[in-house]
């Protein structure tokens, strides 16, 4: 149930993301009779991938799709538990005792939980061209959002470029709600065929294949396609009225254009992971930092898993499969005595989630974004709140700034309201370049929270404990 | 492993304190290398407040007082100093400084430590006044209703602290410094005159050695011969997103950055090692910081961290020089920034000539632990 | 530049952007509103005073900033549009009072 029950202080289980791991999540550790609660920040279930499924105006559904679709079942049998399912609220801290400090309607709370999954998906893997910041240019993730959200659609000069999945998809389901496209300029590097080949098999078994092949062809049926895209800039006066690009080696080409939707893939959105202190990995195949978890998602953080692409990029069907292992997890831990028969069978679980995590590697190694697009040059910039260049990140790494703490001290970079999101990625791997080394040995931003701004005054009026209030009203 | 530098004098630390002495000592000819630790470090630089304080400083050290307001005056020069030689302002700004109090005991206890502090003998004498509400509104016009008034000194100052970390890397690159990044140290051994420092990034000969390498001093001291009592303190900070400019004047623990973003501290508290922000604490500092200036209340925090002070008993700085081992120095203290201006100008030269004056630096000395109590 | 389909229904409610009359519809964020309207920026930079627009629509990159009801540096892709609801551009830095 949703609705307006009272927001209690503690719970069993706290679960935060509403996409497909944490409704499915939700449902299951309310099923088995623990006390949960299921904060988004949205004002509707679904997360991204599932964005609005309950309320879409895009009522046709073969505008959007069959997968887009089969959220509802996810949301209904959300709504039907009776998980507390709280909209609207941003969760902006996670200690290490799993008190978590959400807003919600402009007041700060802290709410205590016996167990917490993670479950806060991805994000759009920031995609740093020239003028990527020109109004105008936006990511393809933003287009999905106004189609489902809002039923919008652009107008004017479209075009679409990089890379993945969910390029080709935006561009089916504009298709089919009668977008004009003017082009797709894809930055799928040529040589990455070669070095996915290998595992082309794997992903022939994938549920994926066939629907991505059809989805594909479908499109390059309709619109023009350039492929090898090799250099992308964007120009314009104050917004977007050029795109330029190369093919290959070839002469640049200029584009008149209106709206720019770039996509080069999705990272996990590890800002409230790392926030808690919780261990992450660089993942050299997927080119991102990825948690250190379990096969139940747990962390080494007592009591804290992680579900979903938040977990490593895996797709939906494979987020709904890991927060049933988390909740799973969690249920055995807090109700051991739970009736078998309302919870999942944990190896079929596993075997689903075999099943559609087949031929992730190929797609990754497919799509596998071009350095070019993840390692910016001259003025182009990093950081888009501090309004940092790459020449400054590069430069000051030849003052002796060896990772993105220091990097941020010398250039602000990571210190705007959007906490690294946007330019961590870019910024590790430039540094890891000019100075030689892995990523994994550069490191990430230390993040802490409010992991999203809250106000002052919201702050000001939590609850305060003596020995906090000691320690800064001295004398 | 890096092959062996050889190098005048090796300063270990790169923060606010290594940086402006390493730069003092280039300025003044000496060939410097700068051991640094990596990315990952508790760096006590972070935690500050960008404040060139003086009221306040000193009770219980009259010539702390001095130090302090000597560093103060000669800020303005070291700013431009920097300025000329890097092109980088640090926007050190000196319009006098405010102590707010949110009650008339908060105000009373101001006024008493400010009296016991300027009646110790040899006190350096400097202006300062409490002010009541009205004329503290004609500063301040954006105070609440709860602030009773505050202590001024129209020495206090503040500067953009991040453009002087950054003017002082850029300079000391400009001055051939040799700064080395991962060279946490793991010995320093002293033999004929020299002293040979090994890390794990490499090794670094040097004639003299200077220590600033904060909480990790503790460690170091002993292997030159020098006791470092110092122990982190944590403190943590809160800063908002960036407003149009209100506040004109620092408030010792809410200052508006040259940028526009609003620093709130501070804390104190006897955390260890552990430099976790904690959200009781960042939530005592907002709600003194919205007592102080309501409308604050709408600015969003984009931020909070946690620094570990490099506390000493009484607070006060370590300058000493070893009796054991000639030319290792050790400089500590919790006003990096304030002190920055006479680190860079007046201790690195010291160090340079190879000693500490003993009228001058027999007060900061760590052997003033030692002396027993007065029973 | 962004339109809505038909399926999208009316847009029944009012609003001002820049004391603007603008028609929005319920269930919208203010961030899709605006670009439905066909503004070419939400705000400038405090930084650079550089034109901005809303880049991502979920939540995380904060170009999306804009004035709501007198109240600055609201998230407009987060919030949703509510019949006479003033919004303005957000000109670089958050003012005190705003």
């Amino acid at each position: 149930m949703s609705g307006a029950p009272e927001l209690r202080d503690s719970y069993d289980v706290a679960i935060i993301g509403a996409g497909p791991a944490g409704m499915a999540a939700a449902t299951i550790c309310a099923g088995a009779g623990l006390s949960t609660v299921l904060f988004d920040e949205q004002p509707a279930p679904g997360g991204q991938i599932y964005r609005a499924v309950g309320e879409t105006p895009v009522r046709r559904p073969a505008v959007l799709g069959n997968d887009y679709w089969y959220g509802e079942r996810l949301v209904h049998a959300l709504r039907a538990s009776a998980a507390h399912h709280v909209p609207g609220a941003t969760v902006w801290s996670l200690s290490r005792d799993r008190e978590i400090g959400v807003s919600i309607d402009g007041a700060a709370r802290l709410v205590q939980a016996r167990r917490v999954i993670i479950a806060t998906g991805a994000l759009e893997r920031p995609f740093p061209i020239p003028s990527w910041t020109l109004p105008g240019v936006m990511t393809a993730g933003a287009a999905q959002i106004l189609l489902k959200s809002s039923g919008m659609i652009p107008h004017g000069r479209t075009v679409l470029a990089g890379s993945g999945p969910l390029l080709w998809l935006l561009a089916w389901q504009y298709l089919n709600a009668g977008a004009k496209l003017d082009a797709i300029l894809d930055t799928t590097p040529r040589a990455n065929r070669k070095t996915a080949w290998p595992h082309a098999a794997a992903f022939l078994l994938s549920p994926y294949f066939r629907k991505g092949l059809r989805l594909l062809l479908s499109v390059r049926r309709r619109v023009r396609v350039i492929a090898d895209v090799s250099d992308l800039r964007a120009e314009g006066d104050g917004k977007l009225q050029t795109i330029v690009y190369r093919v290959g080696d070839g002469a640049e080409t200029r584009l008149p254009a209106d709206t720019l939707l770039l996509h080069q893939g999705v990272v996990p959105n590890v800002n409230l992971a790392m926030s808690v202190g919780i261990e992450h990995r660089w993942d050299e195949e997927q080119l991102c930092w990825t948690p250190v978890v379990d096969g139940f998602g747990g962390t080494a953080v007592d009591g804290i898993a992680i579900a979903g692409d938040g977990a490593g990029i895996a797709g939906a069907w494979a987020a709904e499969e890991r927060g049933k292992l988390a909740a799973l997890a969690a249920v055995r831990a807090l109700k051991p005595d739970a009736r078998r028969d309302l919870l999942p069978d944990e190896a079929r679980v596993r075997l689903a989630l075999a099943q559609v995590e087949r031929g992730r590697l190929f797609l990754d190694r497919l799509y596998r974004p071009a350095d070019r697009f993840r390692l910016p040059e001259g003025d182009t910039l990093v950081c888009r709140c501090e309004e940092v260049s790459a020449r400054q990140v590069v430069e000051t790494v030849a003052l002796g700034c060896t990772g993105p703490n220091q990097m941020k001290s010398f250039l602000r970079c990571g210190m705007g309201p959007c906490q690294g999101r946007l330019c961590g990625l870019t910024v590790t791997e430039l540094i890891a370049r000019a100075r030689g080394v892995s990523p994994a040995e550069v490191g990430h931003y230390r993040l802490r929270p409010p992991v999203k701004p809250i106000t002052l005054g919201e702050l000001a009026a939590l609850p305060k404990s003596e020995v906090a209030i000691k320690a800064v009203v001295r004398g | 492993m890096s092959a062996a530098r050889d190098v005048d004098v090796a300063v270990i630390g790169g923060g606010l304190v290594g940086s402006a002495i390493a730069w003092g000592l280039a300025k003044v000819g000496q060939r410097v290398a700068v051991l640094d630790e990596g990315d990952i470090a508790f760096r006590a630089s972070r935690g500050n407040f960008a404040l060139v304080w003086v009221q306040s400083k000193g009770l219980g050290m009259p010539e702390y007082a001095g130090w302090t307001v000597r560093s103060s005056a000669a800020w303005g020069g070291f700013a431009d100093a920097l300025k000329a030689q890097t092109g980088i302002d640090v926007s050190h700004q000196r319009p006098g400084g405010f102590h707010l109090a949110l009650s008339e005991r908060e105000l009373e206890q101001r006024e008493q430590v400010l009296k016991r502090l300027h009646n110790q003998p040899a006190m350096q004498r400097y202006d300062w006044e409490i002010m009541d509400r009205e004329r503290l509104r004609q500063a301040l016009p954006h105070i609440g209703p709860e602030v009773v008034g505050a202590s001024y000194c129209p020495l206090d100052g503040h500067v953009n602290s991040l453009r002087l970390f950054r003017a002082l890397h850029t300079g000391m690159q400009q001055l051939a410094v040799t700064y080395l990044p991962n060279h946490t140290v793991d010995s320093i051994e002293h033999r004929n005159g020299e002293f040979t420092i090994r890390s794990a990034g490499g090794e670094v000969r040097s004639g003299k050695l200077v220590l600033a390498a904060g909480n990790g001093n503790a460690r170091l001291g002993p292997m030159v011969g020098l006791d470092v009592p110092v122990r982190p303190q944590r403190g943590q900070i809160v800063v908002t997103e960036k407003a149009a400019p209100f506040l004109n004047y620092p408030v010792v623990t809410v200052r508006q950055t040259d940028e526009g973003g609003v620093m709130l501290g501070d804390s104190l508290e006897e955390a260890g090692f552990d430099p976790t922000v904690g959200t009781g604490v960042i939530s005592v500092i907002a709600d003194r910081a919205v007592r102080m200036f309501p409308q604050l209340a709408r600015l969003n925090v984009v931020r909070s961290w946690a620094a570990l002070r490099v506390m000493t008993k009484d607070g006060f700085p370590i300058y000493d020089h070893s009796a054991t081992c000639p030319g290792a120095f050790v400089a500590t203290c919790h006003s990096g920034v304030t002190l920055a201006a006479n680190h860079a100008l007046v201790l690195a030269p010291l160090i340079a000539a190879g000693q500490l004056p003993s009228e001058q630096f027999e007060v900061f000395s760590a052997r003033r632990f030692h002396v027993p109590a007065a029973a | 530049m962004f339109q809505r389909l038909p399926d999208a229904g009316d847009a029944t409610l009012s609003i001002t952007v820049d004391g603007k009359p603008v028609k929005a519809r319920a269930g919208d964020t203010v961030a899709a509103t605006l670009l439905a309207a066909g503004i070419d920026h939400c705000r400038t930079t405090p930084v650079s005073g550089a034109p901005r627009a809303p880049y991502c629509m979920m939540g995380v990159c904060f170009e999306c900033l804009v004035v709501i009801d007198g109240v600055g540096n609201r998230q407009g892709c987060l919030i949703p549009v509510r019949d006479g609801m003033a919004v303005e551009t957000q000109h670089g830095k958050r003012e005190l009072e705003r």
